[in-house]
């Protein structure tokens, strides 16, 4: 028994010793606005959107690993790199629009966190206000490190995912050939929901935070190689989950396919596990929601701060740092107070914002790709072709989808 | 109306007149020459057309808010020149250290001050950080400059004096043309250099390891993170490398060295002098979670007989480790430790009395092989302010201070 114990100490060790930017990042990626908009796809257009995954898994690795490779190559973070290179108003632009769609993100971790406690009855205005408070200072006061291996170890919940979407007894049939049989509808709704995928999983602010994440562990153009595997890896895993999500909810909603307005409506996804489908589901989706709340205001403060040339660091006081602190204590307390508002719509609001993230995430994304081409900044390791080729793609497919959802939308007001 | 000080974003875009009042371009950049004078604007850059002309400082006769007049009209364009610092490109966003305020500031405006002899000319008074600047900066060009100047007010500024600013460049060849030095740089205390290096980007912080004293460089680099110690050292030549690491304690040495690469390590091991090198190698050879590991091995050991004028004496021969020694140390004849003796009882005791009776009783040491741990808890429960090591037989391997202890407890 007590070799077993050791024995299973030492994976945990090993387990946690891997752990890098790449691998961190991935995890946050299936946030309170992933796992909902997961379930909406498969909820709402059962296995016809499984087919994107794989595009969107391509373009998640290759723009990960483009900001990992920025990050171990210049040392600088994103948003010092748009400062330097493009000067201070297109700098001050950038921060304006990553402050707007953090702010939903926020927004959506509160109305996870929400949500989830909602299922045992728990009145938002008790769960978030001691949620948004908890979030301060875990990361102001607190040990974040130690409580980001909680967390973590916390996400093993996903696996659940995977065993209701089996347990659910799924067309596999039908699923794997819609996996690969791309399926294009002029449908607002469909395009929407597609956009929103992309954005939830190839999210603006995680080019941030994982280039700044890489930086800040000291990572260099020599060891980046390791951290490479890490990041791909990580996005495979990413996707990996948002495939059984969308199977599992899929598989319960198969004779009556509806959009999602509910947890509870998320929480059937969870079906074959009986009684306990709440629990795992209010679980899992808290988790995810106040992990994601932890990095998010804390990563914006920092993106800010360094573009705009203010002083930032939890371990500098609150005199020293104004601006940092005040950036991110009214990220938290507006996040959270707009989820406050009487007849706020939680599950609307959330998709909202994961489709706002989509549909900006191409301004980002030119950003990063004229900085990683450019030999005075990135010397031998500016983008290979290929990398390119993807990442430019990804952005005219965005633009694309979306100026096709403003067009359907103009045409046909409700 | 003349002023007495500009903005850098004021003088971008700024009119210049020719003699017979006719509008050749506006200003589109301005450059010091640092060789020539450390904070004179040298050269305007006129953007006329498609093309820049480069107007000296000694052409000028009035600079103001309304426009620049030149007194002279033999104008040659702009080429490239390698001896100018550049404000626009080179300077603007772009980050430098604040020696006075010991940080890393990125550089959003420049405050130029407007003298007047016989001719007015700028120089450069302050680097703007902050608010303030960045307002000035986002309505530049937009409203104009005695707006901004208005609207502005109510902001308290935030600016660095010229003279306290170190300005970083990764190019060596370039650092000699613009006759940028580290010598702001080297008077910090090793700490706050330390905090300031972490703060930079791989090639500056291996720029300024590269071209400061290897004493202070090796005192700064003895106070960063063992992940960057390493990664450091990594990319400087191993001559250099050498040279500082030969700088540090042998301790301190041995620590940055063991995070390093084998092959790294043995390349600056081969550069090194004898005398260090052997410490350093006896050193890398302890486990890392051991007292071998945390110890270092300069160390003031004396006899059991010797009295305090004959310690005194010695002591003058090893000035150098003074600073980090607190006790010495007494062996026997067979080279074992018998005593440690605070140094602070030197100061009151007379000076025929004998060491041996100075001593802290009883002895408390310590083998090569006790656990981290075990080490902190003697710290603790006997107060140390240094511990000896002892080899098997008993003879002094080296020595750990409550500086080691307390690197050990932070790194937890």
């Amino acid at each position: 028994m007590k070799e077993l114990f050791s024995r299973f100490r030492k994976h945990i060790l090993i387990f946690l010793a891997v752990l890098g930017p790449g691998f961190i990042t991935a995890v946050v990626d299936n946030d309170s606005g992933g796992i909902y908009t997961y379930s909406q796809a498969g909820a709402r257009w059962l296995y016809l959107p499984l087919w994107t995954l794989l595009p969107i898994t391509v373009a998640l690795i290759v723009t990960q690993e483009m900001c990992s490779r920025m990050g171990a190559v210049t040392g600088k973070g994103l948003s010092d790199l748009i400062r330097e290179e493009f000067g201070l108003r297109v700098t001050f632009l950038i921060m304006i629009l990553l402050v707007f769609l953090n702010l939903t993100n926020i927004m959506a971790e509160f109305a996870g966190v929400a949500t989830s406690l909602d299922l045992f009855g728990v009145s938002k205005f008790i769960s978030v206000p001691i949620a948004a408070i908890v979030v301060w200072f875990v990361a102001v006061k607190g040990n974040y490190q130690s409580v980001e291996k909680i967390f973590l170890f916390a996400c093993v919940i996903y696996v659940a995912y995977v065993i209701a979407g089996v347990l659910v007894k799924p067309d596999w049939k039908e699923a794997m050939i819609y996996s690969v049989r791309p399926r294009l509808m002029l449908d607002s709704g469909y395009i929407a929901m597609l956009i929103a995928m992309v954005g939830t999983t190839i999210a603006p602010w995680m080019q941030f935070y994982l280039q700044a994440a890489v930086v800040e562990k000291g990572i260099t153009a020599k060891e980046y190689r390791e951290s490479r595997i890490e990041v791909i890896v990580g996005c495979i895993m990413t996707s990996v989950i948002a495939f059984f999500i969308i199977v599992a909810c899929a598989g319960a909603y198969r004779d009556h396919p509806t959009d999602i307005q509910s947890a509870k409506e998320a929480a059937l996804a969870f079906k074959p596990f009986g009684e306990y489908a709440f629990i795992l589901f209010s679980a899992g989706l808290f988790n995810a929601s106040i992990f994601a709340a932890c990095i998010l205001p804390l990563s914006t403060a920092y993106s800010v701060c360094e573009g705009l040339g203010f002083e930032s660091g939890v371990n500098r006081r609150w005199r020293e740092a104004p601006v940092f602190y005040w950036l991110y204590t009214l990220l938290i307390v507006v996040g959270a107070g707009i989820v406050l508002f009487p007849g706020f719509s939680m599950v609307q609001m959330i998709l909202l914002s994961q489709l706002l993230n989509g549909m900006l995430l191409p301004v980002i994304l030119i950003f990063m790709l004229v900085l990683i081409n450019r030999t005075s900044l990135m010397k031998e390791w500016i983008n290979p072709r290929a990398y390119n080729v993807v990442a430019w793609a990804t952005v005219a497919v965005v633009i694309g989808m979306t100026l096709a959802l403003t067009g359907i939308t103009i045409r046909n007001p409700q | 109306m003349a002023e007495t000080f500009l903005y850098f974003t004021d003088l971008l875009g700024l009119p210049v007149y020719d003699l017979k009042q006719r509008r050749i371009g506006r200003v589109r950049d301005a450059a010091l020459v640092p060789l020539i004078h450390p904070a004179r604007i040298d050269r305007y850059l006129v953007g006329a057309g498609p093309s820049w002309l480069s107007v000296r400082y000694d052409q000028i006769s009035t600079i103001s808010l309304d426009g620049i007049q030149l007194s002279n009209e033999k104008l040659y364009p702009y080429h490239s020149d390698e001896y100018m610092l550049r404000i626009q490109r080179d300077l603007l966003d772009q980050q430098i250290i604040d020696v006075n305020g010991r940080k890393v500031v990125r550089v959003t405006d420049i405050s130029l001050e407007v003298t007047r002899a016989d001719r007015e000319s700028l120089m450069i008074l302050e680097v703007d950080v902050g608010m303030r600047s960045i307002l000035r900066r986002l309505l530049q060009g937009v409203v104009p400059p005695r707006w901004v100047r208005r609207i502005q007010r109510p902001i308290s500024p935030n600016s660095i004096r010229w003279e306290f600013c170190n300005i970083v460049e990764a190019d060596p060849l370039r650092r000699l043309r613009l006759n940028i030095s580290n010598d702001k740089l080297e008077r910090l205390h090793p700490a706050d250099l330390a905090d300031i290096v972490e703060e930079l980007g791989p090639a500056e912080r291996e720029a300024i390891f590269e071209t400061m004293d290897s004493e202070v460089a090796a005192e700064a680099l003895s106070e960063i993170d063992p992940k960057m110690q390493a990664s450091i050292l990594e990319a400087l030549e191993p001559e250099v490398a050498a040279d500082i690491v030969e700088e540090m304690s042998p301790d301190e040495a041995a620590h940055a060295l063991s995070e390093l690469e084998e092959e790294t390590t043995a390349g600056i091991l081969e550069e090194m002098e004898t005398e260090p090198l052997s410490d350093v190698k006896e050193l890398l050879e302890y486990d890392e979670g051991t007292a071998g590991g945390m110890m270092n091995t300069e160390a003031i050991v004396l006899p059991e007989d010797t009295t305090l004028s004959s310690a005194m004496l010695s002591l003058r021969e090893h000035e150098d480790l003074l600073e980090n020694t607190h006790v010495l140390f007494l062996a026997n004849l067979a080279g074992q430790i018998t005593a440690a003796v605070p140094l602070a009882r030197l100061f009151l005791a007379d000076g025929g009395s004998r060491l041996r009776d100075l001593a802290t009783d009883p002895l408390i040491s310590t083998k090569v092989d006790e656990k981290q741990n075990r080490v902190t808890e003697l710290f603790d429960k006997y107060n140390l302010l240094a511990l000896p090591v002892v080899d098997d037989d008993g003879s002094l391997a080296g020595v750990i201070t409550a500086d080691d202890v307390i690197s050990v407890l932070r790194q937890r």
